[in-house]
């Protein structure tokens, strides 16, 4: 006999419970479920020259529909790839992402490399770990929120950082921090600083990181505070790339305060000597150049 | 003075900056236009003499890196774009797709165009689900508007494009690893050769592409080698994203000609944050060894961040000011690499995992009086004889650290770090720290 995973009488409709001892996974989906998956993974595989590329995207379908990765699913990976259990585990235990066992409905992860951890970090994975009295790579147990300590996620000009199923909570503190989890875990929604309107579900994300768009793209802002910082600096100072037209960078080149053209006097060339290269006549420089692309 | 030269990032603020119309109407896709109506070997040519030069770290000239491909043997070739952005301090490919993905989407037509590529795949990282929705909504647009599918803008060129996210793998970002992952196995670097050029994706001729290189290369379509060689030095040409980071007054994205230097950077961000000085910095993210206020006036161009002994990398300028455990940082990044470490090489998984441990101890002031030599003994054996790029990077942070700040290794066989630099004031915010507890990385 076996036991579905995900307990539809969870106060999270989507969330984890505890395994009760003894009790087996679930061997294979319902004949409605299977040909749904069937038909997604028929999707995935047509995106890709060669089938097997398609494990990656199915991995995370797997975890759209079971909140992990399950032994189910990789069954069913295997069987539509042509590849054996092993080979789909091999992978799905090679991958931070793909998660062994069933998952909160959110995933909260704290950025604790280096510079997050250094910018406050540290002290929004302590406080974090205590309210929720849980530690790394651990589920509360309603099911709400798995917490997790994470790896630079490319927003180290908002630090310190936390993700919500993988959407950016940007410049948090630990009380910042405290309201997001303790709305997750009311049920209410969240919202993250730069992304989507309101947090999807694990497994509403998982089914996006497949490929499946969920409409919601045009969902946010298309850049925070910090990202705009040199767009909104240059244009108050006036600052801007050359022209794309030449005769306007001669133009500028030869106008009082213009930019000089690349080799003139005041350009980037003539900055004081540092290297060999800099030393060197911009001509032979550019012979050099010449010669290393006839090479390849 | 060096100024600001916006130009992936000069519209990032605009309206819905990620839609296609609003792209259109900033002068988008007009490179892919020239483009079209040149030869496919003048395409690789003008990028060549652009000296355009890899933006993901390594610095190879994009074009020569276009050039290796053999030719054309009637079977497919591949380009595959590296959006797997996660070096530790780097942040500038994610804001870029999430703003503005049509630069990028433009820049994978023209090259796939100039390499004779009719499939081309972006692989970003699985973090980042939102940057996803936007680059699947951007390819989605431009399919509808004719630039992606079959014959682009009728010029009879066909390509199709696959957006793959990823699943979380550091290792990921190294190119050979990046095939292997996206043809469906574990994330483990190849053997090299032969290199993707030759044998990349499903073994076929393969370009792999750092996401900011791919998207300067409208620009460079637009206004020629000549307008890209105006900007930057004479070696290291061009416009590049600087990202500043931490201990600053206005951390964020500053786009400016290659050989701008920290200090005019500093200047237009305000400077270290108030009340604290500038005690160590990254030039281009974790793997790159560390710089100290004495390297403010280095310019950031490749030869020039070589030259004093460091690398350009990805320009991820991290900055740490005064109230910074070194020792700290060094081990909170060695412990990353350890558990980013694929596990493939044994120098490396095995080399990172001791780093670790005598970090760990020199972290809680129960250093010995070998550990240093013992650390750089370590690194001896990682570098140069990892297999991939991970191993040598790892040993960055910890030499270069060494280097210009012994004696706080020193001190880690008698003090803790969190009592010479207590952590609560180098955080942006008042707290007070629970000491209980040692904190550790990822899987410790």
């Amino acid at each position: 006999m076996s036991v579905e995973h995900a307990g539809a009488s969870a106060p999270h409709e989507h969330g984890a419970r505890a395994r009760v001892p003894g009790e087996r996974h679930a061997t294979g989906y319902d004949d409605a479920t299977r040909a749904r998956l069937t038909a997604d993974s028929q999707q995935i595989v047509a995106r890709y020259p060669q089938a097997r590329s398609a494990l990656l995207p199915m991995l995370h379908l797997v975890q759209a529909e079971d909140g992990y990765v399950s032994p189910r699913g990789i069954a069913f990976c295997a069987a539509t790839l042509g590849i054996s259990t092993a080979e789909v585990s091999a992978v799905a235990t090679f991958y931070t992402q793909y998660k062994r066992h069933p998952n909160g409905t959110y995933t909260v992860g704290v950025c604790t490399n280096t510079l997050c951890a250094v910018m406050g970090g540290d002290a929004i994975w302590e406080e974090l770990s205590e309210h929720l009295g849980i530690g790394h790579d651990e589920t509360t147990p309603d099911g709400a929120i798995t917490l997790e300590r994470v790896e630079c996620n490319a927003a180290c000009d908002y630090a310190p950082v936390v993700m919500v199923n993988w959407e950016f909570f940007d410049n948090q503190t630990p009380a910042s921090a405290v309201e997001v989890v303790d709305r997750l875990v009311e049920g209410a929604p969240v919202a993250p600083t730069r992304g989507a309107a309101s947090v999807a579900t694990f497994k509403e994300t998982s089914r996006v990181l497949a490929g499946f768009p969920d409409g919601r793209a045009d969902e946010g802002v298309g850049a925070g505070e910090a990202t705009l910082r040199g767009t909104v600096l240059a244009k108050e100072q006036g600052w801007t790339a050359p022209s794309f037209d030449a005769d306007e960078r001669a133009a500028a080149a030869g106008a009082t305060h213009g930019e000089p053209a690349a080799g003139e006097e005041q350009s980037s060339a003539e900055r004081p000597t540092t290297t060999p290269a800099d030393a060197s006549p911009a001509g032979e420089q550019r012979k050099q150049k010449s010669d290393d692309a006839k090479e390849s | 003075m060096t100024t600001l030269a916006p130009v992936l990032s000069a519209h990032w603020d605009a309206d819905r900056s990620w839609k296609l119309a609003r792209y259109e109407a900033d002068g988008g896709y007009r490179g892919l236009r020239r483009a079209l109506g040149m030869q496919a070997a003048d395409v690789v040519t003008m990028v060549k003499d652009s000296g355009l030069r890899g933006r993901g770290g390594a610095g190879f000239p994009t074009g020569m890196k276009w050039g290796f491909l053999p030719p054309p043997d009637g079977g497919p070739r591949y380009l595959v774009v590296n959006a797997d952005e996660s070096e530790p301090g780097t942040c500038k490919d994610i804001p870029l797709m999430m703003a503005s993905p049509q630069e990028l989407i433009e820049g994978v037509i023209i090259t796939s165009y100039a390499i004779g590529c009719h499939h081309a795949f972006i692989y970003v990282r699985g973090e980042v689900v939102h940057v996803y929705r936007r680059l699947l909504e951007a390819a989605r647009e431009a399919y509808e508007a004719g630039y992606l599918g079959t014959d682009v803008l009728g010029s009879g060129f066909d390509l199709e494009l696959t957006v793959h996210a990823g699943a979380g793998a550091y290792i990921c970002g190294e190119e050979t690893a990046l095939l292997d992952s996206l043809e469906g196995l574990r994330g483990q670097p190849r053997l090299k050769p032969p290199f993707p050029a030759v044998a990349g994706l499903y073994a076929r001729p393969t370009v792999v592409n750092n996401v900011e290189s791919i998207a300067s290369v409208p620009g460079i379509l637009v206004g020629g080698a000549d307008w890209f060689t105006s900007m930057g030095t004479e070696r290291s040409a061009g416009h590049g994203l600087f990202s500043l980071s931490g201990h600053v007054t206005r951390p964020g994205q500053y786009e400016a000609p290659l050989g701008i230097t920290l200090r005019e950077l500093l200047d237009m961000a305000g400077g270290v944050r108030e009340g604290h000085e500038l005690k160590f910095w990254t030039p281009g993210g974790s793997s790159t060894p560390i710089f100290t206020a004495e390297h403010l006036d280095v310019p950031l161009d490749y030869e020039s961040v070589g030259k004093a002994g460091s690398m350009l990398g990805t320009r991820a300028l991290q900055i740490f000011d005064e109230t910074t455990s070194v020792v700290r940082a060094v081990s909170r990044w060695i412990q990353f690499y350890k558990h980013e470490s694929c596990g493939k090489c044994t120098p490396c998984r095995e080399g990172t995992f001791w780093l670790a441990q005598i970090l760990a101890r020199l972290e809680a002031g129960q250093g010995t009086s070998q550990d240093i030599d013992l650390l750089l003994d370590l690194c001896d054996n990682i570098l140069g004889r990892a297999f991939c790029a991970l191993g040598d990077g790892a040993t960055s942070p910890v030499t270069s650290a060494i280097q210009y700040f012994r004696e706080e290794f020193e001190a880690g066989t008698h003090t803790p770090a969190d009592v010479l630099f207590p952590p609560e004031r180098s955080s942006l915010f008042d707290y007070t720290p629970r000491r209980s507890t040692q904190l550790a990385g990822v899987h410790a």
